[in-house]
């Protein structure tokens, strides 16, 4: 690990675990934005990490910046650091100024598309995109939306939306946003060369696998800790064969999570490599739910309530899985690669991921 | 946090690349006659003949000083003629357990007349290991092993009797792991290794037919075997934490999750264009897993290059290698509709056949599913 992201990784422990605690997580639940939370991420540079210092970021690379990702994924931060991250590389990288505060993007599904029509004076952007993250707590949505057949992004504000309230398994916003709205011509660039909506799925499956592996870490923490305190039939839990088995399998996952998590954000620094990003948040998808799975069973019923911690990292681990593709579409992209390889490619392709 | 560490793996070089096209070249020019049933045979399937021609090579015994006939290559370039070698279904499997595990225990725990005695040898393709470990009474439980060394005048008398020995009956030599003392402090001390040349009157090497009708285990039977003192490896009464090293050797490697890739190969060739979005989201999972395994594998790789001792590691990447190389065939015979058949000409139907007869003993061979998960369950601080 480099020292850069030692550094972050011993700064975002602190900050996290001081502030992101089980009040803060309730609360964000009942829908309050968790402000001290992110004024201190903000302070702390961790928001526009991948902004160029040029254009007065932080300019860390993706896999540096992908270790406080972990970090707070791992202490459920109910907030768009992910997306803002994103936000902040697709906008640069655009030319675009950068917003400050929390930012979004849109779309996220890969059968959405946005559209841009140029106007005397400007631009116009019209299009739905479903389940956007936070969008109502962001001070932007930066959007990739097609100009003719030129993916170019925009910097929109979202009060100039229709924004619909929905929410993630984790209760974390989750909104439906329509655009339709004139946009100045500062507001809108071409996007950075070879970046489309493809990219910005690759990115943020890659974001949403580190965000499992951090996740499903901290389930695993919790789990192996209550075996280890409750006693049943005169002894831990965790002195039984049978427990101890299902947690090592949870380990074998969560490690398995971590090292495909790795594995995607050096794909995503190395120009945003798809295969690579498509083996990683399949694997990250099912130890999410094997692991997920195993920890609640450990727990017994009181995992299950919403007075445990345990359901603040199950449940995300259950929506970041759908999120930017699931297991079974990143699968089928793998798979029909492998098929158009054939035999004889398919170990060097393997080779080369 | 619980986490177990899998620190990125050394990064491919320009040495390696060039390496991974020599040993294409070669597997292309040596595998040419072999058929797709003799292929998935991979890393069970022994040649000496091939043995030596790797040899030649100089890819057996790449990683070890060049004294001891090793060629100094670092352990990432010995990684790339592995997972080529077992990819293809190249026939390794005579000097296979040397190279992995006998040589590094020598290389570590032998003495310097041993090393220079064993390692050339090995080396040049033409001594091949078995590991006498399993007993009738001592399996999972090893430390409960009863073949019992007692020191005599100039050495040691082992009465005993292995079982499951791979390869015993083409072995020159065993690393035998037996106890020498028969009231130690606790189980785990008073064991010792030693190294035993197959041919010391006393031994009989009987085979083990096993369900697929092939030869490839054997009961070893020790009667008033004598061996002379140089034969121990390392110290006396350290043996349980000399297996317990190799072990991480043998259970980190890509044969742990390669095993069954030529029936994917197998698959994909049978299949051509016609798969559907069903068929290749499966495919596509197994993909998916490979790359993650192979990525927690050469991570080790670079662990144990360092000198570390990722033990626990090790039992991750055997769980989770061998539980896909099974699943491979439960999930892959599901979206090619044949049915397995040893005898046939079809060679994705041979091959499956193959494979679905050997899976059970993936998960059995160096260590149970059950050990490994207890290995892994001490690494978390529950036992």
């Amino acid at each position: 690990m480099s020292e850069t992201a030692n550094l972050l990784r011993e700064m975002s422990e602190r900050l996290f675990g001081e502030i992101c605690d089980k009040s803060l997580l309730i609360a964000a639940e009942k829908g309050e934005w968790p402000a001290a939370l992110w004024s201190a991420m903000e302070e702390n540079g961790l928001t526009n990490a991948l902004v160029p210092e040029s254009a007065g970021g932080a300019g860390l690379g993706i896999s540096d910046a992908f270790v406080a990702l972990r970090v707070s994924a791992s202490h459920a931060a109910p907030v768009p650091f992910a997306e803002t991250l994103i936000a902040g590389w697709l906008a640069s990288g655009a030319g675009l100024a950068v917003p400050s505060g929390p930012l979004t993007v849109a779309p996220v599904r890969t059968d959405e598309t946005l559209q841009l029509e140029k106007r005397s004076g400007g631009w116009r952007l019209t299009g739905r995109a479903h389940r956007v993250p936070f969008a109502r707590h962001a001070t932007a949505i930066v959007v990739l939306a097609k100009a003719g057949d030129t993916p170019h992004v925009a910097v929109v504000d979202p009060g100039r939306c229709k924004i619909e309230h929905g929410h993630s398994l984790a209760v974390e916003p989750r909104d439906d946003v329509a655009f339709d709205c004139e946009l100045g011509p500062g507001d809108v660039r071409a996007a950075a060369s070879g970046v489309d909506v493809a990219t910005l799925q690759a990115f943020g499956a890659a974001a949403r696998a580190m965000q499992i592996s951090g996740a499903l870490a901290r389930a695993l923490e919790i789990t192996v800790g209550y075996a280890q305190e409750r006693v049943q039939f005169g002894k831990p839990i965790a002195k039984f064969q049978a427990i101890q088995h299902n947690l090592a399998m949870l380990a074998a996952h969560s490690a398995a999570a971590n090292a495909a998590a790795d594995m995607a954000a050096e794909a995503a620094e190395r120009g945003m490599n798809r295969l690579v990003i498509a083996a990683a948040k399949t694997r990250c998808g099912e130890a999410a739910g094997v692991g997920a799975a195993i920890a609640h069973a450990a727990h017994g019923a009181i995992g299950f309530t919403q007075e445990h911690t345990l359901h603040f990292f199950t449940k995300r681990l259950w929506s970041w899985r759908d999120e930017f593709g699931k297991e079974s579409d990143w699968s089928l992209e793998l798979g029909r690669a492998a098929v158009a390889a054939g035999p004889a490619g398919l170990w060097p392709d393997i080779v080369a991921a | 946090m619980t986490q177990l560490n899998f620190s990125p793996p050394p990064p491919l070089t320009e040495a390696t690349e060039k390496l991974r096209a020599e040993v294409r070249a070669f597997l292309d020019r040596e595998m040419a006659g072999m058929t797709p049933a003799q292929r998935a045979a991979s890393w069970v399937g022994r040649s000496p003949e091939f043995s030596r021609k790797m040899a030649e090579q100089g890819w057996i015994g790449m990683a070890w000083p060049k004294t001891y006939g090793g060629h100094e290559r670092s352990a990432l370039e010995r990684y790339v003629v592995l997972e080529e070698t077992l990819a293809a279904g190249a026939p390794v499997g005579a000097h296979w357990i040397a190279d992995r595990q006998s040589a590094p225990s020598i290389l570590r725990f032998g003495t310097e007349e041993q090393r220079q005695f064993f390692l050339p040898k090995i080396a040049s393709g033409e001594c091949f290991f078995c590991i006498g470990m399993s007993e009738p009474d001592s399996g999972s439980d090893l430390a409960s092993t009863r073949t019992r060394a007692v020191a005599v005048d100039g050495g040691f008398k082992i009465n005993g009797t292995k079982v499951w020995t791979t390869g015993a009956h083409i072995a020159h030599y065993m690393i035998l792991f037996c106890r020498t003392d028969t009231k130690p402090a606790d189980r785990h001390s008073g064991v010792s290794q030693f190294i035993v040349d197959m041919k010391t009157p006393g031994i009989t090497v009987r085979p083990i037919i096993d369900l697929s009708n092939e030869h490839d285990f054997n009961e070893v039977v020790f009667e008033d075997v004598f061996l002379p003192e140089s034969a121990l490896l390392g110290k006396s009464g350290d043996g349980w934490k000399q297996v317990t090293s190799e072990l991480s050797y043998e259970r980190s490697g890509p044969d742990r999750f390669l095993s069954t890739f030529p029936l994917l190969t197998e698959a994909l060739a049978m299949l051509g264009n016609r798969v559907d979005d069903r068929s290749a989201i499966v495919i596509g999972r197994i993909v998916a897993h490979l790359v993650t395994l192979r990525r927690m594998s050469r991570s080790i790789a670079g662990m144990l290059q360092r000198g570390e001792d990722p033990a626990v590691q090790a039992a991750v990447v055997k769980e989770l290698g061998t539980s896909l190389e099974q699943e491979m065939v439960e999930v892959l015979r599901l979206i090619v509709d044949v049915e397995a058949d040893l005898g046939s000409d079809n060679a994705y139907t041979a091959v499956l056949a193959h494979m679905m007869l050997h899976a059970p003993s993936f998960s059995l061979r160096g260590g149970t599913r059950e050990i490994l998960r207890g290995i892994i369950a001490r690494g978390l601080g529950l036992r």
